[in-house]
């Protein structure tokens, strides 16, 4: 009996053993395979400007003397692979057909690479340059209409954003360059409380009202904290500014340590299918975001001109003296000044994330896009920050229909330097403001 | 945590390559911001463009100081171009304007429409051979213990430190003309200046083309030492350092910047090694990763750049007669 119980464990010991084996051989058998022979592979990624973003579901062939030899189609990170018979030449050629909308050869005659040589058990990279192309296949109108659609999106966004800046111009005479990361930490912190693991997960648009009240509240920080003191001890404007510009590098970093440097969506919204609207073709979400943003726009105009805390807002910049002496209370005038300024920041913020997606930078990147529509519209005018960023927002998307979208950038500079040069008072300013 | 080897390497930071670089590119936006008042932050596009300029002469079959002879004038162009539309109106304009332009200048260099010259993405790259086969010391390290250089590094920090003299030496003689004494004129009081019928305009317009040939040779020997070029190397925060080093030497001061980016990167890198050590430690309660040492450098970068300016414009050591940045 004993002899008989020892023998079972025995047996059963060696079953298990020989089982494991059996198992790591059945495991390592594709691992040695795999590198037994060769292949091609690659990446395929959509390249705009500075954003990297996987292009999946696109069909790619090789081919040796005519005769097909695989295909793969891109998975979600943008990666395929086919495994070739050996070591020699082959044809690599991707299926321009199966590129999703917007995204496009940067060279449409590199569809197709000639030569690719692979050496025995060589991975070998196959690299094609994807951008954002033009959508191909429809027509002229709706193309244009399209490209104004997303203008206005974009526009949308930088008014948003620049009221802020431009408001705190006039008060205070001060360019703020941390403006920028208010509209990052808007859209940071409403990611925190809608999709992050560790937040509440409500829903965006419920999300973007603590995310606001947030930035807003910052933004009231700021001014008491530092640029009050700061002008009480009368610091010229150039250190001010060197001041904002060190700031701007504490938030942006600062965010990047607690964010990460990798793009994420939000839960909601961020993919939605295209709709067809007057032989446009958009996405609902730009369409929302455009009528939101000038409800909140007509709002704010309302609060200038009717109330008594917005007439008090646009004396202050007009003529801070004048103001105090007729009895308004500048300071106090500031500080709300930099709260609504902050919080339509962090709103420019919620929506930009909308739209496309929440990362570290996105802020400091729509800087330059938020001083070209100030001095377009007029530095210290709230309504010309408004005007102007509708305008910037139309040429950069519309400048797509006739120049590399590389360049979409630079016709903000170019409009900024356009308007210094022939009425550096910007569209709604007046001549004084400049000095 | 070894407190020596970070002191060591602080100190091997100080007087190394970056610091000669940044010294030379301060001295730049010293006569610019220092000595003119001017506000430029697109100092590092004139970098960029000294860089770019010299690397694609050699590239295109130039030799190296033809390549210098080119980032030089392209500079002077650069300063020209951004000048024009923004040295009449306030301080402010110009920052706004300068900042822009870099960025979209790095932008049009890295796109595909200027790769055939410029190489895109991945840049130009082994173009200053002539200057390290010119070598003419023996291989070998040189120094104390691990205060130690290679003959390359020597070799380098010879060029940079002898261009610091060089520009050093330019830059007493300009102050010290007529031409100096009056662009201070001009940072003091620029309606007191116009008033005595200087050409205010002009010389603002000259001080940021002379500023941006001296930022362009710290981008070329920048270049030369790291045989390499890429367009993302060349982003807004270069310009914040070379601000950061003008006044923490004191701003319109012959050797401040000099001193200033010494301190500079010295603090720098001491920043770098107690991190490193700090988090590998533990000390951090494994709330940071070593990835994060990054930006938490540049955070606090910010934070010294924000109380610098603050509580110390005129530099660490300057007195407060001779600076006061105001702008009007």
């Amino acid at each position: 009996m004993p002899n008989y119980a020892r023998r079972t464990l025995h047996t059963r010991l060696r079953s298990v053993f020989l089982a494991a084996i059996a198992f790591l051989a059945v495991i390592a058998m594709p691992l040695v395979a795999f590198a037994e022979n060769e292949t091609i592979g690659g990446t395929l990624e959509k390249i705009d400007a500075d954003d990297r973003e996987a292009v999946a579901g696109v069909t790619i062939t090789v081919e040796q003397a005519g005769a097909v030899v695989g295909t793969a189609e891109s998975d979600q990170n943008g990666d395929w692979e086919i495994p070739v018979p050996g070591a020699g030449e082959y044809v690599v050629r991707l299926n321009v057909d199966s590129l999703p909308d917007g995204v496009a050869l940067t060279d449409p005659e590199r569809f197709e690479l000639p030569a690719v040589s692979v050496r025995a058990d060589q991975n070998k990279t196959a690299r094609f340059n994807l951008g954002p192309g033009l959508v191909s296949g429809v027509s002229t109108w709706n193309r244009v209409g399209s490209l104004f659609v997303i203008g206005l999106k974009l526009g949308a966004i930088i008014a948003l954003s620049s009221v802020g800046l431009s408001l705190v111009f006039g008060v205070t005479g001060l360019v703020n360059f941390a403006h920028g990361d208010l509209v990052t930490l808007g859209a940071v912190s409403a990611y925190l409380f809608s999709s992050s693991s560790i937040g509440p997960g409500w829903h965006i648009l419920i999300a973007a009202i603590p995310a606001i009240l947030l930035v807003a509240g910052f933004g009231g920080l700021q001014e008491a904290a530092l640029w009050r003191p700061l002008r009480r001890r009368s610091t010229g404007l150039v250190a001010l500014i060197v001041v904002s510009i060190g700031l701007s590098f504490v938030i942006r970093y600062g965010i990047l340590v607690a964010f990460s440097g990798l793009p994420r969506p939000y839960r909601n919204y961020a993919i939605q299918n295209d709709m067809h609207i007057l032989g446009i073709t958009t996405v609902p979400k730009n369409l929302a975001i455009i009528g939101f943003t000038v409800t909140v726009l007509a709002l704010i105009g309302l609060f200038l001109t009717r109330t008594k805390l917005g007439t008090a807002m646009r004396a202050v910049a007009d003529n801070a003296d004048l103001a105090e002496s007729s009895g308004i209370d500048v300071s106090r005038v500031i500080l709300v000044t930099w709260v609504v300024g902050a919080g339509l920041a962090g709103l420019g913020g919620v929506m930009f994330g909308i739209s496309e997606q929440v990362q570290w930078d996105m802020g400091a990147k729509l800087l330059l896009l938020i001083f070209a529509a100030v001095i377009l519209g007029g530095l210290g005018t709230a309504f010309g920050a408004m005007l102007g960023g509708f305008v910037v927002g139309v040429a950069i998307e519309m400048s797509t229909l006739v120049i590399p979208v590389e360049f979409k950038t630079a016709v903000a500079l170019g409009i900024l330097v356009v308007m210094l040069l022939v009425r550096p008072q910007g569209l709604l300013g007046t001549k004084e403001r400049i000095g | 945590m070894d407190w020596l080897k970070i002191l060591i390497d602080a100190g091997r930071a100080a007087v190394g390559v970056p610091a000669a670089a940044y010294a030379l590119s301060a001295m730049g936006l010293n006569l610019q911001f220092g000595y003119t008042g001017l506000l430029n932050f697109g100092h590092v596009a004139s970098m960029m463009v000294g860089a770019y300029g010299m690397a694609i002469t050699v590239d295109r079959g130039g030799s190296l100081w033809l390549g210098v002879v080119v980032g030089i004038i392209l500079a002077l162009i650069l300063g020209l171009l951004l000048g024009i539309p923004t040295l009449r109106l306030r301080a402010d304009y110009l920052a706004i304007v300068t900042i822009a332009a870099g960025e979209i200048l790095r932008l049009i260099v890295r796109s595909s429409w200027a790769e055939p010259l410029t190489k895109g993405i991945l840049g130009i790259q082994s173009f200053a051979d002539e200057f390290h086969d010119l070598n003419p010391i023996p291989v070998g390290l040189y120094g104390l213990g691990r205060f130690r250089f290679d003959e390359r590094t020597v070799w380098v920090m010879m060029l940079g430190w002898g261009l610091v003299t060089v520009v050093a030496l330019f830059m007493w003689k300009l102050t010290r003309s007529p031409w100096g004494r009056t662009i201070r004129a001009i940072r003091e009081d620029e309606d007191a200046a116009l008033s005595l019928g200087k050409n205010v305009f002009g010389y603002k317009l000259q001080s940021l083309m002379v500023g941006g040939a001296i930022g362009a040779l710290a981008g070329m020997f920048l270049a030369i030492d790291q045989q390499n070029v890429t367009p993302d190397t060349y982003i807004p925060l270069l310009t914040f350092y070379a601000f950061t080093v003008v006044i923490l030497g004191g701003p319109g001061t012959l050797l401040g910047p000099i001193t200033g980016s010494m301190i500079f990167w010295f603090l720098f890198k001491l920043l770098d090694g107690f991190m490193t050590d700090a988090i590998l430690n533990g000390w951090f309660f494994g709330w940071f990763e070593a990835t994060d040492i990054g930006p938490i450098r540049f955070a606090l970068f910010g934070m010294g750049l924000m109380w610098l300016m603050i509580f110390r414009p005129q530099g660490l050591f300057g007195s407060h007669e001779e600076m006061l940045i105001d702008g009007q």
